[in-house]
This record gives C-alpha cells, structure tokens and sequence, in this order.
C-alpha cells in the first residue's frame, strides 16, 4: 500500500522519532558532552510537546490513520501504521507534556551524575518506546513497542546498576513483565486467529459486524466458525463462543496486568523505586504503567462483546489492587515506596473503571493521575535531594517552612490524590464511583470508598510525618530549598493538577469511548459542580472517606515521632510492612519449581544423558572391540581357514537353500 | 571307459581341497606356497576341461593368463621367502605372528 501521509500524519511521525533520534545521537555519538545530551534529549520532547498540542486543538476529531505495509506471512500482515484519534492524542499530549517536565527535572536532579548522557539517551528512547505504543494501529506493533519498553524501562531502573539492588530491581521489572507479555503475545495470536486482523479499526469493524449477526444472547458466533481453522482445519476442537471471547480478553488484559501493575504481578513496581527518582515519576507513576490502562481503552470494543465475561474479572483484578496496594502503603516508611504503592491502588482504580464498562473514567483518572503523581514524585525527589538521599520519612520532618515551593505543589499533589474537591483527582476519582453506583455494583463502590479513605489516610501521614512537626535528623533540619531547574517543573505540574478536572476532559474522551451518561463541557464553572449534580452520593461518599482518612491520620501522625499505628491495628499492621509475604511467597514459589526442575534435569544429565548415552556408547564399543580382538590371532592359517570355511558355507547356503527353494 | 567332464572335475575338486589342506595345515611356509600353486592348478584343469568339452576357447585363454600370472607371482612370493628367511632363520608360520597384538 502506497504511504500518504496527511500534514497530521507527517506530524505524528515526527513527534514519534524525534527522541528515537536524540537516543541514536546521544548513544552513539563517541564524545558525550553532557549539557549538549540533556539539550538533545529536552529539546526533542520539548518539539513533540508542542506539536502534541498543535494536534490536540487543531487536527480536528475525526481518527486518521496512515499505514506502512511491515510484513505479510500467508494471512496475516502487519503493517507500521499511526493512529490518530482523541485517544493517542490525549496520551500523546500526557506523554510529551508530563515527559517533558520530568525531562528538564532530571537535569537538575542529575546534576553532575558520570552518566549523565546514557541517562538522558534511555530516557529519549523510552518516550520514543511510549510514543510508538500510543501510536501504534494495531496490536502487533504495538506489542513491538510495549517490548521496547520493558527494554528501556529496564535500562532506567538499573541506572545505577552498581548497587545490587538496582540491578536486582531492574532484572525482576523484566522478568515481571515477560509473564504478562506472554498472556498479551497469546492473546494477540488468538485475536487474530479468531478475527482475522489485528488492526484496531479492522477489528472494530469485525466486532460491530459480528454483533449485528450474531444473536447477541447467544454470544459472538462470528468466532466460533474460525475456530476450526486454528484447530487445523477440522471441528474437532470446539469451544464455546463465550469461552473463546472470554479467554481473548483475558490474554491480552495479562499484558496490561504487567505493565500496570496489577496484582498478582504487581512485585515488580514497589522495587522498581530503586532508580532515579526522576524515573519512577516518568516511568511509574505516569506513563509506562498508564500503558496497561491505556491498551485496555484502546481494545475496550473486544473486551465488551456481549458473553464476555473478562470484564468482570477485570473490575475485580482493579478493585483487589487497589485495596491490597493501599494496605501495603500504610505502613511503608519509604517515602518513594508510600507514592509507589498508592499508583499501585490508583492503577488498581483505573483497570477497576475499565471492568466497570467505563473506560472513559479510566482515561480521564489516567490524564489527571499522570499530572499529580509525577508532581508527587518530583517533590519527593526534591526531598530526597535536599535531605541528601534520605528516604525515610521518620528522619524528615519540618520540612515545610525549609521548602516552601515543594511543599506547596507537594500539597497540591497529595490534595489531587486523595480527591478533595476542586482538585484534578477528585473529578476522575468520582467518575469511577459513579459508574459503580449506575451499574449497581456495590462491592466494588464500597471498596472503592473505603479505598479512598486509606488512600487519604496514608497520604496525610505521608505528609505530616515528612513535612510537619520537627526535623527528626540532621540532614532534614538543614534542608534547603531545591534549584530552579527542579522547583518550576513542580509548579508547572501544580497547574493541571488543580485545574484539569473540570476543564472537560471527560467530554473530549468521551467522543472515542462513548459512556451511557455522556458528560457535557458546560464551561469551567458549571464542570466544577457536575459531580453533585450527576451523582451526589458518589462524591458525598468520596468526601466522606476523605474526611475521615484525614481526621484519623491527624489523631495518630500529628507530632508523632513514632508510628503509632501497629498498636491499634496489631497483625495487620505488621502483614502490611511486609507487603502479605507475596515476595517471600513468589521467592518459595521460584525456589521449589527451580529446585524440583534442576534435580529433575540433573538427574537426567547423570543418568540418562552421561550415564546410558555417551557411557554406554563409550562401554559396548569397548567390549566389542575386547571380544573382537581374540579373533584376531595373528596366525595366517587360521585366517584362510576362517575364509575357506565362510565360501564353503555361503556356497552351500547359495546351492543347497536354492535347491531347497524348489 | 569314457572319460567325460566329471572325472575331469572330481580330479580338479580334489587337488583344489589338497592344496587346500596344505595352505590350512602345513607350517613350512614354503610348502605353502607350493600348496597354492596346487590350487590354482587344479582350476587350470577344471577351466581347460570346460574348454574341452564346451568346444570353444575361452577357458584355454584364461588359463594362459593364470599361468603368466602365476609364474609372476612365484617370482616375487620365492623372493620374499628368501628374503624372509634371511632375517628371521626361519620359514615357519608360528614364528610370524608380529602383526599380532
């Protein structure tokens, strides 16, 4: 197929390459200057960020698409194609903006650091790798870049891969992810063997023709003919439809189960906390771990066909996250390990929405969380700097009148977070409960609440133990306010963070993941009360458990130079610091599996390969040879016997056997 | 009494299986090699036989060329006994067993 590429195409592709082509610069450029690679690397995301924008107000709603044929094997054919709809083009504008920030943050947080320029050129090629999943049109390339990545992600989180744990971290982020990547390369297969395609808009089309077809109570019946080509041609394997459609969208949800975290493979995250501060504001708060999320959205019309029943696995996968990440987060003293947990529980929120039917909440959470939660993470490394790498928040401690820009944004992050009203997180926050309410799911609505509150519980210790009271240490109580270079990104975040709830986002996704109760953009000031006016017990409730996290939080956390917490709660305070043993379980899991499988095979090599094969080879050759060499008597006339004996007999068994014959 | 093809060949068979006898039996590697020639006569008989009563003259043909051949070969087996005899002071089978392990 002949490429044409419209102006936003050629657009999309160049906010799409240009970091792959700052990595390239800066990776493979022999003499690293370290100013110039940061420039490189900032300026060419500083370009996407604001060709992002120009195709975010001007490149109009309707999805463009650009194709590359890439490769054709018999049916299938996959082809490098950019996506242009609402969708990629809040991510991009997500992507590029929170990247950007966090970009020329690094400069300052990694000031000085020997490795400066591989920092910046992993970090140009994980937005390159970011870019491409956002962009990608079908889900093969987009399993191409989400491999990426893992790649970089695992470049970043080993950064400084002298320390052990770093590269302990980095090695299990992989491993981690490859379990999930494995569920999502299986789904992709099976979405292709059932529908033919692994184009998005292909499939779409596929899905909605099947749907008009097919008698909808029945299920999808548009797969069940397929099957039997994967069987091989014949019948033989018959599968309900509803169990082949189930099991597709449970394939491709452990895809997003790795790279958002979910539980059971949500280990990886918590560790991953050992790269640059930086890192773990780009990489896991705001835009690899969204990938996940992101994915879920793009491919929400298969997960929705009716007799699907992935859905609500999915909703309760998000909904145990949450709740699990949030228990965790209670008693952690790390003050990067706190904000780890709670994206944990926000993803959870997230992947919950999606279960819920509702992947526009999800999107929306997704765009305000990636704005508060990077600002989350810059001002915690903007403490970490100050209080010259200390991360526990028992040695921080007055904090507030030493920094007073990050504690403001800091603030404003933390009042996102927990969702006080006109802050970002509360709107995306009270969509989700909202649509667990119109789907009357009160499981979930209620644990939704309850997770709330926690969530307003440990960010309010967060806060009181880091930024109030007295300084508990000697560096804290010498801390000093951070650099420009790493204060303004904070301030800049702090914006969206008060702001883009209610400046209509949910409408704008709402044109590319219609909801049943379309939210209309009536103007900043009537958006600002919609959540009352829609559904007033969702945000009552919400305000609620705000409220009451906060006031619990302040009993036991103002002034406290203890956690005084493990008393009143006992053996669940103690199962929360050590995270439910899910590491020591997965650590006896690997153990025994790998222990059983190395004897198994040891066993194996001793005996069968070593023992029987190569031994027994070795010994009959020998005792033949033993036997064989006492015909071998050297004398000449026992050989023309031998020969004169053996003609007799061939002759005879010749003459005497073909006489016999008649 | 009519002599036909079978004396011809019982006589032929016999000196083969003598000579047989005296390659297998005998020590003396000259008598051996004596046994052998034996041998290829007693198929000279039988070719010629062949020959004599098929009326053509194939078999004589060959039997030339064994003949040639044979007296070849006694040149050359004769020097090597010598030669043989001359290093060891012995022309007994049992004394050559040095290919042997």
């Amino acid at each position: 197929m002949e490429p044409t590429l419209s102006p936003a195409g050629y657009a999309a592709l160049t906010i799409l390459l240009l970091p792959l082509a700052a990595a390239l610069v800066i990776g493979l450029c022999p003499r690293r200057d370290p100013e110039r690679s940061a420039n490189l690397s900032i300026g060419a995301i500083a370009l996407g960020f604001i060709l992002s924008l120009g195709l975010f107000f001007f490149a109009g709603d309707k999805a463009q698409e650009t194709n590359f044929s890439w490769l054709s094997v018999g049916d299938l054919h996959v082809s490098f194609g950019l996506l242009l709809d609402p969708l990629s083009k809040l991510m991009l504008l997500v992507v590029t903006g929170v990247g950007l920030m966090i970009h020329i943050y690094s400069r300052g947080y990694l000031h000085g650091d020997r490795s400066f320029s591989r920092y910046f050129a992993s970090l140009s090629l994980f937005t390159f790798s970011m870019l491409g999943i956002v962009l990608a049109n079908n889900l093969f390339m987009m399993f191409v870049f989400w491999e990426l990545v893992g790649v970089s992600s695992y470049l970043l989180i080993g950064f400084w891969f002298e320390k052990n744990s770093a590269a302990d971290a980095a090695k299990k982020a992989f491993l981690t992810n490859r379990v999930g990547d494995f569920g999502f390369i299986l789904g992709i297969i099976l979405t292709w063997a059932a529908l033919g395609s692994v184009n998005f808009t292909e499939l779409a089309s596929a899905v909605e023709l099947g749907g008009r077809l097919a008698d909808k109570s029945v299920g999808f019946s548009l797969l069940a003919e397929p099957l039997g080509k994967i069987a091989g041609g014949t019948h033989w394997w018959i599968v309900h439809p509803n169990v082949l459609v189930t099991l597709v969208g449970l394939l491709l949800f452990m895809g997003a189960m790795g790279k958002s975290a979910q539980f059971p493979l949500h280990v990886w995250l918590p560790d991953a906390m050992e790269g640059p501060t930086p890192v773990s504001a780009l990489i896991h708060a705001a835009t690899m771990v969204a990938a996940g999320v992101f994915m879920l959205c793009r491919i929400f019309f298969l997960l929705e066909i009716p007799g699907s029943h992935a859905l609500e696995f999915i909703a309760w996968t998000g909904a145990v996250t949450a709740l699990l990440a949030a228990l965790m987060a209670l008693q952690q003293n790390d003050i990067k390990r706190i904000l780890a947990y709670s994206t944990l529980s926000q993803l959870g929120y997230m992947v919950m929405a999606v279960g819920l039917h509702a992947p526009g909440p999800a999107m929306f959470h997704l765009t305000t969380h990636a704005a508060f939660k990077a600002l989350l993470f810059l001002g915690a490394g903007s403490v970490i700097l100050a209080c010259h790498h200390e991360q526990n928040i028992w040695k921080m401690g007055g904090l507030r009148d030493a920094m007073p820009r990050t504690w403001w944004t800091f603030r404003w992050g933390t009042l996102a977070l927990c969702g006080v009203w006109p802050f970002a997180g509360f709107f995306s926050k009270d969509a989700i409960l909202a649509s667990a309410l119109e789907h009357n799911n009160i499981p979930l609505f209620v644990l939704g609440v309850f997770v709330a509150g926690l969530t307003t519980f440990y960010m309010s210790r967060l806060v009181l133990v880091a930024f109030c009271g007295n300084a508990r240490s000697e560096e804290a109580s010498h801390a000093h306010e951070s650099p420009g270079v790493m204060t303004w990104p904070l301030v800049l975040l702090a914006v969206p963070t008060l702001l883009a709830g209610a400046i209509g986002l949910d409408a704008y996704i709402d044109k590319v993941l219609p909801s049943e109760h379309p939210p209309h953009n009536e103007g900043f000031l009537n958006n600002l009360f919609a959540p009352f006016n829609h559904n007033i017990l969702a945000a009552g409730f919400g305000l609620l458990a705000v409220v009451a996290g906060y006031q619990l939080a302040r009993a036991l956390y103002v002034n406290a130079d203890r956690d005084r917490l493990p008393e009143k709660i006992g053996v669940l305070a103690k199962l929360a610091r050590d995270r439910f043993y899910f590491d020591e379980l997965y650590e006896w899991f690997i153990s025994v599996t790998q222990e059983t499988l190395a004897r198994v095979a040891d066993w194996f090599d001793r005996w069968i390969i070593a023992g029987l094969l190569v031994r027994g080879a070795h010994g009959t050759t020998e005792l033949v040879g033993r036997v064989l060499r006492l015909v071998q008597t050297g004398s000449l006339q026992t050989y023309a016997f031998l020969f004169a004996a053996g003609v007799v007999l061939v002759l005879a068994w010749q003459l005497l056997g073909k006489g016999g014959g008649h | 009494m009519n002599v036909g093809l079978e004396h011809y060949l019982t006589v032929s068979a016999m000196l083969f299986c003598l000579g047989l006898l005296g390659v297998i039996l005998r020590r003396n590697v000259l008598v051996i090699y004596m046994s052998l020639e034996l041998m290829l006569n007693a198929a000279n008989l039988a070719l010629v036989a062949f020959s004599r009563f098929n009326e053509n003259l194939t078999g004589q043909m060959m039997v030339f060329f064994i003949i040639t051949v044979a007296a070849a070969e006694v040149a050359v087996g004769l020097a090597l006994i010598v030669a043989l005899y001359r290093k060891r002071q012995s022309a007994h089978v049992e004394d050559l067993t040095s290919l042997k392990l």
